[in-house]
């Protein structure tokens, strides 16, 4: 039992990681119909943007102190995915307006090449590490419960609660603030959201800019959990089965379907992996949610999907 | 001048038909079919043969399968290099079990389990669509990533993971030069390019268009749209399946799964969209440029760099690589979401006209 709680918990805390890059998808999703593609790639720009300022600040400016390293690179990371959310939506996004979803899709498929390029180019294409000060060491609870308790790695708790903090706070944006309105509205609806007066160009850039800021949270947390390299951007990859089970166009199906996933992946490895050989995490999470698909083709909280000629 | 239809009048319903009406359209392909099963292997040498024409023309056939199934049905996909690879494992099983299997049947047989599984991973598309769809494909290229790397039976036990063909033999006819690879590939692609042309252009064709045009539309005017779908599917898996086979045996003749990954996928994706979706001369168009691009750019960027003083590693290749597809695709996007085809009929419109202005 302990055992099976240990995954169990395990496979919560790696969900939640997932649900933080589903919940990049679903933002922009949400409020410009852009399946984003370049969500993973973006993951591995802004990790590799912040690892890399972190090294190479100290170095410039002459200081010692990591944290402030720390601090200063993720806000220059921040404004480089805010200038890239903004140049997204310059150069891409503003001349397809009005096109097909499959249009769209191909198009971050291209953004998302564009920036592999220019974070490996510009960052370098090594192994780079992200040193927040997490601690590696693991944490065991509920001894008196079971025999030698439940292994907990501090780790995850501390991402676990970062990334809980990140979806209350955007929770908090999407539902009091007047920018989150105007947000929801221009989900509900473009035109009409247009027609009052709310400036689409500038809600796009700004749902971008939160999509980097969420991509770079996920980054960091990624980064320092398994080090900052280029099959960072297979995070998003694991991310989308996530979005498919619990619908594109809701954040709380983001939470949930990436919770499920995370379970799913570890318990399949666990129970089901030494049946059929292991390594079948990758795609039990697909299948899982293509079955679900045949079942309830709008995920778990999605919106209906109604056709009209 | 030279190039307008004036004067070919159609006497019949056959003439009125046929693939090319245009005389000099007619002409113009005989005579490149000509240059490329006569000219070609006289000019070009090995390298020539085995960088270039060869995944040329392999590319080419499977981006005419996934053109069927992205192009003229509309259905996205993104598990093609899944596709690809059940039809080189499978082609590779039946020869290597079964004796004296035919190297011809082989390659058909794999064509054929690719239409199996390809249409097990369409059934979702009955319910799904778009992007759900799109994301459900991605399920078939990480299942067959994984079983191929970990069921040793598809590799017929092969310690290395690996698999390999030694000797191609059709008939008596032994494939072992490059000039008789390109030959062998070159007939695979013509046959198909020519069905694959009749059937866009035939009722199960217009049927494909009219699903992908609005699908609850077609539905109403009495098209089948399981019917439709699952054949798309079947017709583009079977054209897969056989250009992933010929991938295997002819250009790798050694492979792992890995030449078959996601990249594959979108590899091919790209090929479709920038030669142009729903044109079957867009996927000959895509795939030169796909095969063509990174050979001039690993040639020029070391000039380039070189000109400005500038060392180009082959790491800043790769990733200039990386951006210059990136920003290519975005641009065919915003500009000619049509892709190559599309220019290469305006410029046959204008052409038309030339040299006057009406």
């Amino acid at each position: 039992m302990g055992f099976f709680l240990e995954a169990l918990f395990a496979g919560l805390m790696s969900g939640v990681l997932y649900s933080l890059v589903a919940l990049g998808f679903v933002l922009i999703f949400k409020t410009s119909g852009v399946f984003n593609f370049a969500q993973g790639a973006m993951v591995l720009f802004a990790a590799l943007a912040m690892a890399r300022f972190a090294e190479w600040l100290p170095q410039w400016l002459g200081f010692e102190s990591a944290l402030l390293a720390n601090i200063v690179a993720f806000l220059i990371a921040g404004a480089i995915m805010c200038v890239v959310a903004w140049l997204v939506e310059l150069l891409v996004l503003r001349h397809l307006v009005n096109q097909s979803d499959a249009t769209l899709l191909m198009a971050t498929l291209g953004v998302a090449y564009f920036l592999d390029g220019l974070g490996q180019s510009g960052f370098g294409s090594g192994i780079y590490t992200i040193d927040v000060g997490m601690p590696k060491d693991p944490i065991f609870v509920l001894e008196s419960v079971f025999p030698g308790g439940i292994l907990l790695n501090k780790e995850d708790l501390i991402a676990t609660v970062i990334a809980t903090a990140l979806v209350g706070l955007l929770t908090l944006f999407f539902m009091k603030t007047t920018t989150g309105r105007a947000l929801r509205a221009v989900a509900d609806d473009h035109q009409a959201a247009q027609s009052i007066g709310i400036p689409l160009n500038r809600i796009w850039v700004i749902v971008w800019c939160v999509a980097g800021g969420v991509a770079l949270v996920a980054g960091v947390i990624w980064g320092s959990k398994l080090g900052v390299q280029f099959s960072l951007s297979t995070v998003a990859l694991r991310a989308l089965p996530v979005i498919i089970l619990g619908g594109l166009t809701s954040i709380p199906g983001a939470i949930v379907g990436g919770l499920i996933i995370g379970v799913g992946e570890k318990l399949s490895e666990l129970y089901l992996g030494p049946l059929i050989g292991g390594g079948i995490e990758i795609w039990f999470a697909y299948v899982l949610a293509l079955v679900f698909l045949l079942f309830r083709p709008q995920g778990l909280f999605g919106e209906k999907i109604i056709d009209r000629v | 001048m030279f190039y307008r239809e004036n004067g070919q009048l159609k006497t019949s319903y056959q003439a009125d038909q046929q693939i090319f009406p245009i005389a000099q359209d007619r002409w113009a392909i005989i005579g490149l079919v000509l240059f490329a099963i006569v000219a070609v292997p006289l000019l070009a040498n090995e390298y020539t043969f085995s960088a270039i024409l060869i995944p040329f023309l392999i590319l080419s056939l499977a981006a005419l399968g996934v053109n069927i199934l992205v192009g003229y049905c509309g259905q996205i996909s993104m598990g093609s290099g899944a596709f690809m690879a059940v039809g080189a494992y499978a082609a590779y099983n039946t020869l290597v079990r079964i004796d004296g299997m035919p190297l011809l049947l082989a390659l058909l047989s794999g064509g054929f389990f690719a239409t199996v599984v390809g249409m097990f991973f369409g059934i979702p598309s009955l319910r799904v669509k778009g992007l759900y769809l799109a994301v459900a494909t991605l399920a078939a290229q990480f299942l067959s990533d994984w079983a191929f790397l970990r069921v040793p039976w598809f590799t017929n036990n092969s310690t290395s993971g690996s698999v390999m063909v030694s000797e191609l033999q059709m008939f008596s006819w032994r494939i072992d030069t490059a000039v008789e690879k390109y030959l062998f590939c070159l007939g695979f692609l013509i046959v198909f390019a020519v069905l694959a042309k009749n059937l866009v252009r035939s009722a199960i064709g217009r049927e494909w268009m009219a699903v992908r045009d609005m699908d609850v539309a077609a539905a109403v005017i009495g098209i089948r749209i399981t019917y439709a779908k699952l054949s798309a599917f079947a017709v583009s898996s079977f054209i897969i399946g056989v250009a992933g086979a010929l991938w295997g045996f002819v250009h790798l003749g050694a492979w792992e799964p890995a030449a078959f990954g996601l990249d594959r996928s979108f590899q091919l994706l790209f090929i479709v969209i920038i030669g142009g979706m729903g044109s079957i001369m867009g996927s000959f168009f895509g795939a030169a440029f796909i095969v063509i691009l990174p050979i001039v750019l690993s040639q020029t960027l070391p000039a380039l760099g070189n000109l400005v003083g500038f060392e180009v590693s082959t790491a800043a290749i790769s990733h200039a690589e990386f951006m210059i597809f990136g920003a290519l695709i975005v641009w065919f996007l915003i500009v000619e979401p049509h892709g190559l085809a599309k220019l290469w009929s305006t410029g046959k419109q204008k052409l038309r006209l030339w040299p006057f202005p009406h």
